[in-house]
């Protein structure tokens, strides 16, 4: 089996058996990164381009190592400001990358809808790094690898995603792969950061914390996402912290062998106390190292059909 | 010169005439309008030109009261002369233009400038609507009675909101005493501000930030109440959502002078098109959801929708060909108006007669401009239409700039085939 398009722009498009193709793969990856030498000549030859308009560190270097395990070549673009402030247009970059001829383009972006514009126009795969607060699918993969070795399966399970709904690509591509894989995904946040119309979404919308993760197995706590937010948007972090944070009291209310994650970076103090991002129950650290396997799978997988 | 329409099924809303009749067009004027017109011998060559219109339906000029024409200052996106051969390639013979130029139609010499433009390319009657506040920021009123004397025929801040409610009321009053309309972009900048498209599931889906259907109500209830205060009207421009149409419905029951306008788009497409982030379905107001599209039929179907205008937003490819945030609102429209309208009689919702009406006698009234009618000895302006003509859209044929259109490679049905302003033709389908 093969994925079905030449690009991964979002978890909302890909089919559960997609989904298990890229997570299987994956987890064959793991392993290399495990060993001595860390490199097998899989993708040699082939090119790979990370384009970052916004700030990551954690999503371009786990590309890059994961391109460079496989013995690709990659090139690293970070542009600090966007196309329509440098005075080159998004589309103009695309076809300047294009003439070199790489295979894949890695973009992120802080426009939803970005990704799809270079899909449209160029030949090369196009993975979506994050595009705006639309989504950011290999980030919704690596999450589910890590659910998936640390329960078993997604079938049945109860999942909280807390936070900053309206502005997070993580918070939608995981609805989107969460629900496919047939979790029962409980959301929650401040009233004026879940946005309309998710009820639809095949979610349960909560407004405290208790109800959403009563039970869980696991919680997935997600950013403040300070610089989306219009101004007055909140009354304070500390209200928020008061009202929205995991801490050693609620979780309580969780099931006792409960997952933590958080997509990072953490603010801590805020959306997770210290104790439990260290805690036991956390695997935050965990998410990382399989986000370089996944990104792995995602550049075989999408370099398999043309080679 | 004299032109005779032959056979054509005339109708004319503001006269009640709906029958099959010819027309003689002398000097600019309608001169005749009777059956089996028939000449003098010297009547011939040069002198004449006899159209057979068997089986077209023959109508007042149409007008368009809402255009972007972009001159001056946008000449890379529209000029007069490319906005007004679009128009009567539309089958419009009269537009309204907005004042958002640079510089803005706030003024006497930008009035006179567009009028000047507009003579030299002699194509459609252009009639410029000057701006309710200088620079149209909403502050300080412009000149109404220097703009009126240059040739404005009535006042709106399009683009912008009139915030300030009480230089709102101003405008409707002052506006008023001149028997002009105030022509009103309904818009809270509140709840719509860093919007990008409608808001409800697919904006959650595709994560761009919504712009709620009450933006634009709470403004829409705001200008009738203060029509109904201050006893002037208002006219409200590019009505999207189904709250809209309820609130001027009632006020018109209630007797406030209030009228109103839809765009094609907003009753043909929904927030669903928005789903590969195509640029050419970004506008504003935003595209909205399907309970909005039927009550925006419903509104047109019982005449609290008066009029239907395109909304003619001409940009280049410098403003739509980047990420959808960045892109411009707008969508180019004279040359799909008419067609798009037509699904209305064909859907049921209109007959042809009531579109006519809602596309020359309505918008004239409330323009108050002297068009929109055939009465012998008006202007000879006339839209000539084939009901049954099917055709393709090319973006890259229209006469306007702009190619910025959301119903690119659509199959439509019926179009303008002759266009006539002021007794000259203007416009033919190369294949009539």
């Amino acid at each position: 089996m093969d994925l079905s398009g030449k690009d991964m722009l979002g978890i909302k498009d890909l089919s559960r058996e997609e989904i298990d193709l890229i997570l299987d793969t994956a987890r064959s990856f793991k392993e290399i990164s495990t060993r001595r030498i860390k490199k097998v000549p899989t993708l040699r030859g082939i090119t790979v381009i990370t384009l970052f308009f916004e700030a990551s560190t954690r999503t371009r270097t786990s590309f890059e190592i994961a391109a460079k395990r496989l013995s690709a070549d990659t090139i690293n673009i970070s542009a600090s400001t966007s196309s329509v402030v440098k005075g080159e247009t998004l589309i103009d970059t695309a076809r300047n990358l294009e003439s070199m001829n790489p295979d894949i383009i890695v973009i992120r972006h802080s426009a939803a809808g970005a990704a799809h514009i270079l899909a449209g126009l160029l030949e090369q795969s196009i993975i979506n790094a994050g595009d705006g607060a639309h989504e950011h699918p290999t980030q919704a993969l690596l999450d589910m690898l890590t659910i998936r070795e640390k329960k078993g399966s997604m079938e049945g399970l109860k999942i909280a995603i807390v936070g900053d709904i309206a502005h997070s690509r993580v918070a939608r591509s995981n609805i989107y792969g969460l629900t496919k894989m047939g979790a029962n995904v409980a959301v929650c946040g401040p009233a004026m950061m879940i946005p309309m119309g998710l009820d639809q979404m095949g979610v349960s919308v909560h407004y405290n914390m208790e109800d959403a993760i009563k039970d869980a197995d696991v919680v997935m706590m997600l950013r403040m996402q300070l610089e989306r937010q219009k101004k007055n948007l909140f009354p304070s972090l500390r209200e928020y912290a008061n009202l929205f944070s995991l801490n050693r009291n609620n979780i309580k209310l969780a099931k006792n062998d409960v997952i933590v994650m958080h997509p990072g970076p953490v603010n801590r103090g805020v959306e997770i106390t210290p104790e439990i991002a260290d805690g036991p129950n956390s695997v935050i650290l965990e998410q990382v190292t399989n986000g370089v396997a996944v990104r792995m799978a995602l550049l075989y997988l999408l370099s398999g059909g043309r080679k | 010169m004299k032109l005779l329409l032959k056979g054509g099924r005339v109708i004319d809303p503001s006269q009640n005439i709906d029958t099959v009749t010819d027309i003689l067009i002398k000097n600019g004027k309608i001169s005749v309008m009777k059956k089996d017109i028939s000449l003098p011998k010297t009547d011939s060559g040069d002198n004449l030109k006899i159209f057979d219109l068997k089986g077209k339906i023959v109508t007042p000029g149409l007008i368009d009261m809402h255009t972007h024409l972009r001159e001056p200052g946008f000449e890379y996106k529209e000029t007069i002369r490319t906005g007004s051969e679009a128009a009567v390639a539309g089958g419009f013979t009269s537009i309204a233009c907005m004042a958002n130029t640079d510089p803005v139609n706030d003024n006497r010499s930008v009035t006179e400038y567009i009028l000047k433009q507009a003579h030299l390319a002699a194509m459609a009657n252009v009639y410029p609507i000057a701006a309710i506040s200088k620079g149209q920021d909403g502050k300080v009123l412009s000149e109404f009675g220097d703009l009126k004397n240059a040739g404005a025929i009535g006042f709106s801040d399009d683009g912008n909101p009139v915030t300030d409610s009480g230089l709102m009321r101003h405008a409707l009053e002052y506006a008023y005493s001149f028997d002009m309309p105030v022509i009103s972009h309904c818009e809270d900048k509140g709840l719509s501000s860093g919007g990008l498209m409608n808001e409800g599931l697919i904006s959650t889906q595709l994560g761009l930030p919504g712009i709620p259907g009450i933006a634009e109500d709470i403004m829409v209830i705001r200008d009738i109440r203060l029509a109904d205060f201050t006893k002037t009207r208002v006219h409200i421009a590019h009505v999207s959502t189904a709250g809209s149409v309820y609130a001027v419905r009632e006020a018109k029951s209630a007797g406030v002078n209030v009228t109103a306008e839809t765009a094609p788009h907003y009753f043909t497409l929904t927030d669903e098109s928005l789903k590969g982030f195509s640029t050419n379905f970004k506008m504003y107001p935003p595209l909205r959801n399907s309970d909005d599209v039927e009550a925006i039929k419903e509104g047109l179907r019982d005449g609290t929708i008066d009029a239907i205008a395109s909304d003619h937003a001409p940009h280049s490819s410098v403003e739509k060909d980047v990420e959808f945030e960045y892109a411009a609102n707008g969508i180019a429209g004279l040359e799909t108006s008419l067609s798009l309208c037509l699904k209305l009689v064909d859907e049921g919702i209109l007959t042809i007669n009531e579109l006519i009406e809602k596309l020359s006698v309505n918008p004239a009234n409330i323009l108050k401009i002297p068009k929109g009618s055939l009465k012998t000895g008006s202007d000879a302006d006339i839209t000539v239409i084939d009901m049954n003509k099917k055709w393709t859209v090319d973006a890259d044929r229209f006469r306007s700039k702009g190619r910025n259109c959301p119903f690119n490679g659509w199959e439509l049905k019926g179009k303008a085939v002759i266009t006539i302003a002021s007794g000259e033709i203007r416009y033919t389908d190369p294949e009539f």
